[in-house]
């Protein structure tokens, strides 16, 4: 009992366990299988990564305007380069292409604040809701014009990443909403609503993107009245709006379910109704817990926008092929498919780490 | 057992009835869970409600802000007589508190907003006063230095004790308890006891479903002892404890202060 104990002093941990050496050995070398797969990796890696940064850098061909500038044995970037104002814009008007960045220089300055931590998340808010609101309309009028001055550009002339940002654009800030509601409804106490909403998520769900692109070109105008038309791009907006809802909505039932009975009772006991329970405690706890799952369906929807194609739109995807069937330009198509991989690539891998950042920032779980 | 620290005087009760159980019966399906409970609770009273888990003690409170429906009877609260109205249920949850047994905080807020929620959104006050409202009662749960951190950060006893506070924040007529000590560490269980008995100085009408004797003892006017749906003794606590009528009181009596 008296015997004074002398406490152990910390040791360090053996050096095989931390550091690089550590590091190595946890996930490249834990086992003799994972040792054969690294130096197998490692051997692929050296037989096909030289040639490929051969073809696509060192032995590139970057300057020119047409395609005697290319090299053979190399790639030609001289094709993107010179239909890169296509790739971006379309068939838009050379002279109005500035309405296009008009209009994206306008979102990326109106949502910038939204991405700053300092701002206060009641203006977030109502920036959020604002722009929400607004832009679309601003956005309309500076693309399409025929208000203000600005010559009309018929939504036909619309293309390439436009278009692609458009129809994804439109597409997520619909499909959200329409989503959440969708989710409540397909969980509320009333069979109506019940009924209706299961029925309108089994119906879109069951369906391809593309039956539903055919149909909203091909079969809708059928059942209008003769001489009555509505804008190609308009329904292909609509049909990828729904049909992204119904997914949505049970991504985010996914996140309502997880919800602890508990939370409800207690917003009952305290008196709040319906709507104001599920805006203020439910849904800003499920939708934390299914950002992974709505981002995933963000970045299906983006990448979906490329379907667009079978009517007769010309989205990114659409007019590099577009490009590559161009008679002076055959043979590139290696380069325009690349280079639209990038772009596709480089949006949802943004959109992928956003949504990390987000889940990291709204965590507030146990941070002890 | 906790004793409680101190023990609040019994002040003489006002006749003005805040609760009024008649007759309610209860069913889940085919099975019979509340067989014709009875219960007046007058303004002020603190009623202590026991029994062995399945005896319809939780079930019986949580009809009280009808959290659970009921087949047959009626509930008057304050005057005001439950009904299927959605619009009356809600201005009767507003006059009542209720603390669970899994405290049940919202955990996407702070303390802080978990205490406004109620009256920014349901009373509609300002929220500043709402903040100095919700200070106050944090620091009688003696936890003020707290506001600003997620539930998820604080103890168990903690939790509770912001539970209750944000149940405070209402200005509830009537605070029911649902097991508030049931889900916490013993060494917790103390502080939201005590908690408890400063709330029932200041004259709360209180309904608490525990198993803490002391805190029946100390605090409580009447004692109702449930089992298998149905009240089956109601005395004031030196009665209850010292000559409990029925056999099945007896029993578990003798379980829970005999372990």
């Amino acid at each position: 009992m008296a015997e004074s104990r002398v406490p152990h002093s910390n040791l360090p941990p053996p050096a095989s366990t931390v550091g690089v050496v550590g590091w190595l050995r946890r996930n490249l070398f834990s086992s003799p299988l994972n040792v054969i797969l690294t130096l197998l990796a490692v051997y692929l890696l050296f037989v096909a990564l030289p040639p490929l940064l051969r073809w696509a850098f060192l032995d590139a061909s970057w300057d020119g305007d047409n395609r005697d500038a290319c090299r053979p044995g190399g790639a030609c970037w001289v094709f993107i380069r010179v239909h890169f104002d296509q790739f971006m814009y379309g068939f838009y008007p050379d002279g109005q292409r500035w309405r296009v960045n008009a209009a994206v220089l306008l979102l990326i300055l109106g949502a910038a604040p939204l991405f700053v931590r300092a701002v206060s998340s009641k203006f977030k808010i109502r920036l959020g809701l604002g722009l929400l609101i607004a832009y679309p309309l601003i956005a309309f009028i500076l693309l399409k014009g025929g208000m203000t001055g600005l010559p009309v550009v018929d939504t036909s002339q619309w293309g390439g990443l436009l278009l692609t940002l458009v129809i994804a654009g439109v597409g997520m800030t619909a499909a959200l909403p329409l989503g959440v509601l969708l989710a409540l409804g397909r969980r509320s106490r009333l069979p109506a609503i019940q009924t209706l909403c299961v029925t309108f998520i089994e119906l879109w769900r069951g369906v391809p993107l593309i039956t539903v692109l055919f149909m909203s070109s091909v079969m809708l105008p059928l059942f209008l009245p003769a001489g009555m038309n509505f804008d190609k791009l308009l329904r292909a907006l609509i049909g990828v709006t729904l049909f992204q809802a119904a997914y949505m909505a049970e991504v985010v039932r996914g996140g309502l379910q997880a919800i602890p009975k508990g939370q409800f009772e207690a917003a009952a006991a305290l008196g709040l109704g319906y709507w104001k329970t599920m805006g203020l405690i439910v849904l800003p706890q499920a939708l934390k817990l299914v950002i992974p799952g709505i981002v995933n369906t963000f970045i299906a929807l983006f990448k979906d926008t490329s379907l667009v194609l079978i009517i007769g739109l010309f989205d990114l995807m659409n007019i590099v092929h577009n490009a590559t069937t161009n008679p002076a330009w055959l043979g590139f198509s290696t380069e325009g498919y690349i280079f639209a991989a990038v772009v596709y690539w480089l949006f949802c891998f943004g959109m992928s780490r956003y949504s990390q950042n987000l889940e990291k920032h709204l965590h507030t779980g146990h941070k002890r | 057992m906790t004793e409680p620290a101190v023990s609040p005087t019994l002040k003489p009760l006002s006749d003005h009835v805040m609760i009024l159980i008649e007759a309610v019966h209860k069913w889940y399906g085919v099975f019979h869970v509340l067989k014709d409970i009875n219960l007046t609770v007058r303004k002020g009273e603190r009623i202590v409600v026991c029994g062995p888990s399945g005896s319809g003690k939780s079930t019986t409170i949580r009809c009280i802000n009808r959290l659970e429906e009921y087949q047959r009877g009626r509930i008057v609260v304050d005057g005001q007589e439950l009904s299927n109205d959605v619009k009356q249920i809600e201005r009767i949850r507003r006059e009542v508190g209720m603390v669970f047994q899994h405290f049940n905080l919202f955990p996407h807020l702070t303390v802080l907003e978990n205490c406004t929620l109620g009256p920014v959104w349901v009373r509609k006050l300002p929220r500043r006063q709402a903040e100095e409202i919700a200070m106050r009662y944090l620091e009688r749960v003696r936890i003020p230095e707290q506001a600003g951190k997620y539930p998820g950060q604080l103890s168990g006893g903690q939790q509770q004790r912001v539970a209750i506070a944000r149940s405070l924040c209402m200005n509830p007529k009537i605070m029911l308890f649902d097991e508030p000590t049931s889900a916490l560490d013993p060494e917790m269980i103390k502080e939201v006891l005590d908690t408890m008995v400063a709330l029932a100085e200041d004259g709360m009408t209180m309904i608490c479903v525990t198993h803490e004797m002391g805190f029946a003892k100390t605090v409580a006017h009447r004692v109702i002892f449930m089992d298998g749906g149905e009240i089956i003794e109601e005395k004031p606590p030196e009665e209850f404890f010292t000559h409990p009528e029925s056999d099945r009181t007896r029993l578990f009596l003798s379980q829970i202060l005999h372990h």
